[in-house]
C-alpha cells in the first residue's frame, strides 16, 4: 500500500517513558529457588506459621508442575535459579508515616504520576505503592477505616487480620492451580488486601501502584479482594518497570471473592517494560487473575488495557456460582515490535441465570503477535446462562499477527452463548477520510485506534480512561504499517 | 485559484482522467456533470490527494502553487475540502471530536492556537442549525448507523465548520429525498462567498436547481467535453448524455481531421 | 509403547507382505513412514489439544482384528436398498475397504473419468499416483491417519482428465459388511481432479448391519488442478456402534472453485478431519456441514483452512443438532499465512441443544498473519426459541411436531447450501425420522 504503509511506519518509534532505574539500597536475596528460601521470606515478614506450611507445601507442588506449553508466546527457557525472589529498599518495615519513607521513593513514584502524599492525590484514590517485593506505603487507610473497609497490603493484613487471609487466601487460586500461581503461592512477598463489610460502598477507588525496580528479581504479588454482602469496590492497578535488557519475570496471583449481591470492579493498565524494538528485555508477565461470585446476584467485572510487558499471559476469569450473577471481561491488548500477548478470559457458569459479557480489542503492529483465548463453560446444572462475546482485532502491517481462540462447552440445552470475531487491518478509507479533515496521519491513526477500544475505555474510571488513551498513542508511535 | 491543465490520471494502469482542463476563481460556483464512468468522483479524489491515484501528465495549480505535491492533510489545511460521496464510519470517534480534531490541525497549520472550548462549542451548534442537525448527534461515532440523509449533512456540517476556500462536493445529492436534498443545498448557498470556489459533481441537475452553478460543465470519457452556463444542465436533461457525447466525438473527430 | 500400539504394529508385520505395490520402494516408504509415526505416537489421547473433547479410551480397548481379503458374497439385489433416491450416479462400491466391481456400475464412464479401485491402481500403474499419493496428507499427521497410511491397500482412485466435466455424480460407495465381527478397516483413496475439469463426488459410508462395532479408519486425498472445480459430499452414516475416523485432505490449485460439504449422522464415535490448503492464489472453498447427533452419539468436526497465498477466499458454515445424550465437538482453524495478503475467510458454527443431556464444544479459530485480510467467525449455542414454539402451538400445530419443524428450520439454511438435491431430500427424511417423535427433549421446562 505505497506511501501511506511507509508514513504509518516511521510512527512507531516507541518511547517507554517509565524506563528509568531508582538508585536506592536495597536488601536482596541472592538468586535461586529452595525450601529455605521460602521459609526465609516468610520469616522476613514474620508470617504466622499456617502460612508458612501453606507457601512450603506450594512449593513442594510447583516443583512436580511443569511450565505450560499451550499458549501461542514463544520465549527462550527460564532459569528459575537465576532469579532473585526476595528485594526490599532497605528502610523499617511496618506502617510508617510519610516522612518516614525514603525520600528517593517518594520520588520515583512521583516522577511516574503517583504522589503519595495525600493532598496531591487525585481527590477519591487511595493507592497501595508496591516497590519490588514491598509495599512502601497505603495512603487514605485511616479514611478508609472509618468506613469499616480494610486497605492494606497483604503483609500488614497478615499480622493485623490473619483470621481473614487464612479463610480467603487461595479459596479461588488454589496453591496447585497452575505452574505460576504456585511459584506465586510459595514465593509472594506483597499486594494489596482489600476487605469491604456487609452494605458498604467503598467511599473511594482504591489502586496500586506496582513498580519492578531491582535487577534480576522477579515480582510475585498477591491481591485478594473479598467484597462482603452487599458492598461495592473499585480497584484499580498500574504497573511499570525499568529499561533492562534481561527478561524479568513477573508471575501474580489475585483474587477477588464477591458475596451475595456485591460488586468488584477490577481495572488494569498494564505498562511493564515491553522490551525494545529487537525484542531485547521486557517482562513476562505470567498472571493468574480468578474471581467467585459466590453469593447470588454478585457481579465482578475485569477492565484491563494491556500494553505493556514482552510476553502477557493472563486470563482473568470468573466462576459464577451465585444465580443470577454476572460476569463482564472487558480488555484492550496491544502488541507492537516483538510483543507477545495471550490473554483472554474464562467464564464458568454455575447457577442458574447467570450472564457474562466478553469485549476483546486486540491491535497488533510491527512484529507483534496477539492473541485472544477464552472460554466460556456452561455446567449441567446452570440453567438459563447468557453469554455473549465480541472479539475484534485491528492488524497494522504485514509482519505482525492476530489470532483468536474461543472455546465455548455448554452442556446445559437453555444455555444461550455467542462469540462474534473479525480481523482486519486498519481501514485505508478512514484514514483518508480523516486526513481529508486536516488531520496528521498519527493523528488520524490513533482516533481510529481509540475509536476502535472505545467499548474497552469507557469501562474504566474516568482517570484512567484518559490514562489509557494517551498510552495507546505512545504504545502505538512508530508502529503504524 | 484553482488551474487544472491537461491532467491525466491512471487507476490500476487503466487511464480515467484524458485530459482535463478547468478554471476556477474564488466567488464561483462549477457544476461537473457525466454519465457513470465518466471520471467526475476520480477528479474530486485526485484534487483531493487520495492515494491509488497516478498522475501521468498535466498539472495542477491552487492558489498559484502546485497542488499535487501536497499531501492529503496539507490540502486540507491550505483550504481543501471533499464532501464524500460515501461518508465513511468511523466507530468510537464522536463526531464532535473530529471536528475538534479537524479545527484544530487546521488552525495549527496556520500557527494559531487551539481553539478554546467555550468557542468551539458554539461554532458547532450555531453551524448544526445550518443542516438541521441535533445536538445529539454531534456525540454519536462518525456517521455510524447514520441514514443516507444524515451523512451528506454531516458531510455539509463539515464543511461549514472548516470553512475550507475550496470545496468539491462529490455526489452530494445522491440518495437524498427532496427535503434532505434542499436542507443539504440551503448549507451549500449558505456558504456560498466571494473568497470561496465551489465544485459541485453530480450525475443529476436536480441539485441544481437549489444551487444554481456560475459554470457548468460535461466530462465524458475522461474529458470536459463541453461548458456552458446553468442551460447546460438542462439541455443534459432533455438530451441525456448519450447524446452529447456522440455529438462532442463527432467534433473532436473533425478538429482531428481539419 | 502401550499394548494397543503393539497388537496394530503386530497386525501390520503380519499383513505388510500381501499389500498391493509392496515391491514398490516409493509405496513401501509411504506405509514405513505411516508405520513409525504412528508407533510414535499411538493413538491421540485428550492431552492433545486437537483431541480435548474427543477420547479415544473406547476403541483402545477393542481388539479389532483385520478386515479379511475374500469376497462379500452380497449382490447388487442385496444393496439397493441402501440407495439414495433420485440419485442417478456412477457408482464405485467398496466391501470391507475392498473395491467390488461385480457391486459397482461404472459401464457408462464417460472418455476422461478413470475409477477403480486403489490397490489395481498401485499393481497397474504406481507410476501415476506417486506424485500424489501420501504426499496430500500432512508431514506429521495424528496417529490415525498415520495408521491408515501404514495399511493403505485399497479404496478409490479416481482421476478426472484436464477440461472433462463429468456427466453425472460420482457415488463412491464404502460399504462395510461385518457379520458380526469387530473388523478394522483403513480404506485410502485419491482424487485427483485435472485443469479445468468438472466434477461431483459423493463418499458414503455405511453398513450392512446396525449392530456391528468396527472401526473404520479412512482417508482420502483431493488434489484439485487449475481452474476445476468440484462439488464433494461426504456422507457419513455408519452404524450405530461403529467409529468412523475420517481424514480428508483437500489441495486447491490457482482459480480453482471447491465446495465440500460433510455430512454426519452415524456411528458412535465419529470424527472427521477436514485440511483444506490453497497452494495457488485466487482459489475459492466452501465448506458446509452439518451433525446431527442423537442417543449417545459423540460427532466431532476438524477443519483447517490454509491460506498459503493471496486472494484465495473461504466460507466455512458448519452447524450441529445434539438430541438425547449427544455430543457435539466443533473445531474449525483458520490460518492466513505471511503475505497471503487480499484474503476473505468466513467462519460460521450453530449449535442446536435439543434436551437436557446433550452437550456442545466448539473452538472457532482464527490464526493470521497478514494483514490485508478481511477475516470474521462466529459460534452459537442455543436451544430452539420458546416464542415460535409457543407461537406454531397457539396455530394447533402439536408440541412435538412444532419442534421438529424448527429444527429442521435450524438445520435448513446450511442443507440448502447443498447443491445436490437427492443429498437433501434425503437429510430431510433423515431429520423427519431422527426428529419427528422427538418427545425427549425437555428443553425450557
Amino acid at each position: 500500500m505505497g506511501s501511506s504503509a511507509n508514513e504509518i511506519d516511521h510512527l512507531v518509534k516507541r518511547e517507554y517513558k517509565e524506563g528509568f532505574v531508582t538508585d536506592i539500597e536495597s536488601e536482596t536475596l541472592p538468586p535461586g529457588l529452595s525450601e529455605d528460601v521460602v521459609r526465609i521470606i516468610s520469616t522476613k515478614k514474620n508470617e504466622p506459621e499456617f502460612m508458612q506450611d501453606w507457601r512450603l507445601s506450594a512449593y513442594r507442588n510447583w516443583l512436580k508442575m511443569r511450565e505450560p506449553k499451550w499458549a501461542s508466546v514463544h520465549y527462550s527457557a527460564i532459569d528459575y535459579q537465576a532469579i532473585s525472589y526476595f528485594s526490599a529498599p532497605k528502610q523499617q518495615a511496618g506502617p510508617q508515616s510519610l516522612d518516614e519513607v525514603d525520600p528517593k521513593l517518594l520520588e520515583t513514584y512521583e516522577k511516574l504520576g503517583i504522589p503519595l502524599e495525600e493532598q496531591k492525590v487525585l481527590a477519591g484514590v487511595a493507592v497501595d505503592a508496591v516497590f519490588d517485593s514491598v509495599s512502601v506505603k497505603t495512603t487514605f487507610t485511616d479514611k478508609l477505616a472509618e468506613a469499616g473497609v480494610i486497605f492494606c497490603s497483604i503483609s500488614e493484613a497478615l499480622q493485623m487480620h490473619p483470621e481473614l487471609v487464612r479463610q480467603y487466601l487461595g479459596s479461588v487460586v488454589p496453591a496447585g492451580d497452575n505452574f505460576y500461581a504456585a511459584l506465586n503461592s510459595a514465593v509472594f512477598s506483597d499486594g494489596s488486601f482489600v476487605y469491604v463489610p456487609k452494605g458498604v460502598r467503598c467511599p473511594m477507588e482504591l489502586s496500586t501502584y506496582f513498580r519492578i525496580n531491582a535487577m534480576n528479581t522477579g515480582q510475585f504479588e498477591r491481591t485478594l479482594i473479598i467484597a462482603d454482602e452487599g458492598s461495592y469496590v473499585s480497584y484499580l492497578e498500574g504497573c511499570t518497570a525499568p529499561m533492562r535488557d534481561e527478561n524479568q519475570l513477573h508471575a501474580a496471583v489475585v483474587e477477588l471473592i464477591a458475596m451475595k449481591d456485591a460488586e468488584i470492579k477490577y481495572s488494569t493498565v498494564q505498562n511493564w517494560y515491553p522490551g525494545d524494538e529487537e525484542g531485547r528485555g521486557g517482562i513476562y508477565n505470567f498472571v493468574t487473575k480468578r474471581g467467585v461470585c459466590r453469593g447470588s446476584n454478585a457481579k465482578i467485572s475485569w477492565t484491563q488495557v494491556e500494553t505493556g510487558s514482552a510476553i502477557t499471559w493472563k486470563y482473568p476469569s470468573v466462576l459464577l456460582e451465585g444465580d443470577n450473577s454476572v460476569g463482564e471481561f472487558y480488555s484492550v491488548a496491544l502488541t507492537n515490535n516483538r510483543q507477545q500477548a495471550d490473554t483472554g478470559t474464562k467464564m464458568v457458569h454455575i447457577g442458574n441465570n447467570t450472564s457474562s459479557t466478553i469485549v476483546s480489542k486486540g491491535i497488533s503492529a510491527g512484529h507483534g503477535q496477539n492473541a485472544y483465548r477464552g472460554l466460556v463453560k456452561v455446567l449441567k446444572g446452570a440453567d438459563r446462562a447468557r453469554n455473549y462475546s465480541q472479539c475484534d482485532s485491528l492488524l497494522m502491517g504485514d509482519r505482525c499477527g492476530a489470532h483468536t481462540f474461543p472455546y465455548l462447552e455448554v452442556k446445559n440445552p437453555t444455555a444461550q452463548v455467542e462469540h462474534e470475531a473479525t480481523t482486519s487491518k486498519i481501514g485505508e478509507d478512514q484514514l483518508y477520510y480523516c486526513r481529508q479533515r486536516g488531520l496528521s496521519e498519527e493523528d488520524a491513526v490513533s482516533m481510529i485506534v481509540n475509536g476502535f477500544c472505545k467499548q474497552v475505555f469507557r469501562e474504566l474510571p474516568m482517570e484512567f480512561a484518559v490514562e489509557a488513551q494517551k498510552l495507546l498513542d505512545v504504545s502505538l508511535e512508530g508502529a503504524v504499517g | 485559484m484553482l488551474s487544472i491543465k491537461n491532467l491525466h490520471a491512471d487507476v490500476d494502469n487503466k487511464s480515467i482522467l484524458k485530459g482535463v482542463d478547468l478554471e476556477v476563481k474564488a466567488g464561483e460556483v462549477h457544476a461537473i456533470m457525466g454519465p457513470n464512468g465518466s471520471g467526475k468522483s476520480t477528479l474530486a479524489n485526485v484534487l483531493a490527494g487520495r492515494e491509488g491515484y497516478q498522475i501521468t501528465q498535466g498539472e495542477v495549480t491552487y492558489n498559484g502553487h502546485d497542488l499535487l505535491d501536497l499531501s492529503v492533510e496539507d490540502r486540507a489545511r491550505e483550504g481543501i475540502f471533499l464532501a464524500f460521496q460515501y461518508p465513511v464510519e468511523i466507530p468510537g470517534v464522536s463526531n464532535l471530536y473530529l471536528l475538534k480534531a479537524a479545527v484544530n490541525s487546521i488552525r495549527k497549520y496556520r500557527g494559531l492556537d487551539e481553539m478554546p472550548a467555550v468557542e468551539f462549542m458554539k461554532l458547532i451548534r450555531d453551524k448544526a442549525k445550518l443542516v438541521d442537525m441535533k445536538p445529539e448527534f454531534l456525540q454519536r461515532s462518525v456517521n455510524e448507523g447514520f441514514s443516507g440523509g444524515e451523512k451528506k449533512r454531516n458531510e455539509i456540517l463539515q464543511m461549514a465548520v472548516l470553512e475550507p476556500a475550496l470545496a468539491v462536493l462529490d455526489e452530494t445529492d445522491s440518495g437524498l429525498d427532496i427535503d434532505a436534498l434542499k436542507i443539504v443545498a440551503g448549507g451549500v448557498n449558505a456558504l456560498r462567498h466571494e473568497e470561496r470556489a465551489i465544485i459541485v459533481v453530480t450525475h443529476y441537475q436536480r441539485l441544481l436547481d437549489y444551487v444554481v452553478p456560475d459554470y457548468v460543465h460535461v466530462l465524458a470519457d475522461g474529458r470536459v467535453i463541453r461548458t456552458g452556463d446553468k442551460s447546460l444542465a438542462l439541455e443534459l436533461e432533455r438530451h441525456g448524455y448519450t447524446e452529447m457525447s456522440e455529438a462532442a466525438a463527432s467534433a473532436i473527430e473533425a478538429r482531428a481531421v481539419s | 509403547m502401550n499394548d494397543t500400539v503393539r497388537a496394530y504394529l503386530d497386525a501390520h508385520s503380519g499383513a505388510a507382505a500381501g499389500l498391493p505395490g509392496g515391491a514398490i520402494p516409493w509405496v513401501r516408504q509411504v506405509r514405513e513412514q505411516g508405520l513409525a509415526r504412528f508407533s510414535e505416537v499411538g493413538f491421540p489421547t485428550t492431552r492433545d489439544e486437537d483431541w480435548k473433547y474427543t477420547s479415544l479410551r473406547a476403541i483402545e480397548k477393542h481388539r479389532f482384528i483385520p478386515a479379511p481379503d475374500r469376497p462379500s458374497g452380497l449382490t447388487s439385489g442385496d444393496l439397493t436398498a441402501l440407495d439414495i433416491p433420485g440419485l442417478d450416479a456412477h457408482r464405485c462400491v467398496f466391501v470391507n475397504g475392498r473395491f467390488a466391481p461385480a457391486l459397482s456400475s461404472l459401464d457408462r464412464l464417460p472418455a476422461g473419468l478413470t475409477v477403480t479401485g486403489l490397490a489395481d491402481a498401485l499393481n497397474e500403474r504406481a507410476d501415476e499416483l506417486e506424485p500424489q499419493l501420501g504426499r496430500l496428507t500432512p508431514h506429521n499427521p495424528n496417529g490415525l491417519i498415520a495408521l491408515n497410511s501404514a495399511f493403505l491397500a485399497d479404496g478409490a482412485y479416481v482421476r478426472v482428465a484436464r477440461g472433462c466435466a463429468v456427466d453425472r455424480p460420482l457415488e463412491l460407495v464404502y460399504l462395510v459388511h461385518a457379520n458380526g465381527q469387530a473388523l478394522a478397516l483403513h480404506p485410502r483413496s485419491l482424487i485427483i481432479v485435472e485443469p479445468g475439469a468438472e466434477a461431483v463426488i459423493l463418499e458414503r459410508y455405511i453398513s450392512t448391519g446396525d449392530g456391528d462395532r468396527y472401526l473404520n479408519n479412512t482417508t482420502t486425498e483431493i488434489l484439485v488442478m487449475e481452474s476445476a472445480r468440484v462439488d464433494y459430499y461426504k456422507l457419513q452414516d455408519e452404524s450405530p456402534k461403529a467409529y468412523h475416523f475420517g481424514g480428508l485432505f483437500v489441495h486447491q490449485d490457482s482459480d480453482t472453485v471447491v465446495s465440500t460439504n460433510n455430512i454426519a449422522v452415524g456411528g458412535s464415535l465419529a470424527r472427521t478431519d477436514l485440511a483444506v490448503s490453497f497452494n495457488a492464489p485466487g482459489a475459492h472453498s466452501t465448506l458446509n456441514g452439518l451433525y446431527i447427533g442423537t442417543g449417545r452419539q459423540h460427532l466431532d468436526n476438524h477443519t483447517q483452512v490454509d491460506h498459503r497465498f493471496p486472494e484465495c477466499v473461504s466460507d466455512e458454515f458448519y452447524k450441529g443438532i445434539l438430541d438425547v445424550r449427544a455430543r457435539g465437538v466443533f473445531h474449525g482453524r483458520i490460518v492466513v499465512h505471511q503475505d497471503a495478503q487480499r484474503t476473505e475467510a468466513q467462519q460460521q458454527n450453530k449449535n442446536l441443544l435439543l434436551s437436557r443431556q446433550a452437550e456442545v464444544d466448539t473452538k472457532p479459530q482464527l490464526e493470521i498473519y497478514a494483514d490485508d485480510v478481511k477475516c470474521s467467525h462466529g459460534a452459537t449455542v442455543g436451544q430452539l426459541d420458546a416464542n415460535a414454539v409457543f407461537y406454531l402451538r397457539s396455530r394447533a400445530v402439536a408440541e412435538s411436531i412444532a419442534r421438529s419443524l424448527l429444527t429442521y428450520a435450524f438445520a435448513n439454511d446450511v442443507i440448502n447450501r447443498f447443491a445436490l438435491a437427492p443429498i437433501r431430500q434425503q437429510l430431510e427424511q433423515h431429520l423427519a425420522a431422527k426428529l419427528l417423535p422427538a418427545d425427549q427433549g425437555e428443553v425450557g421446562m
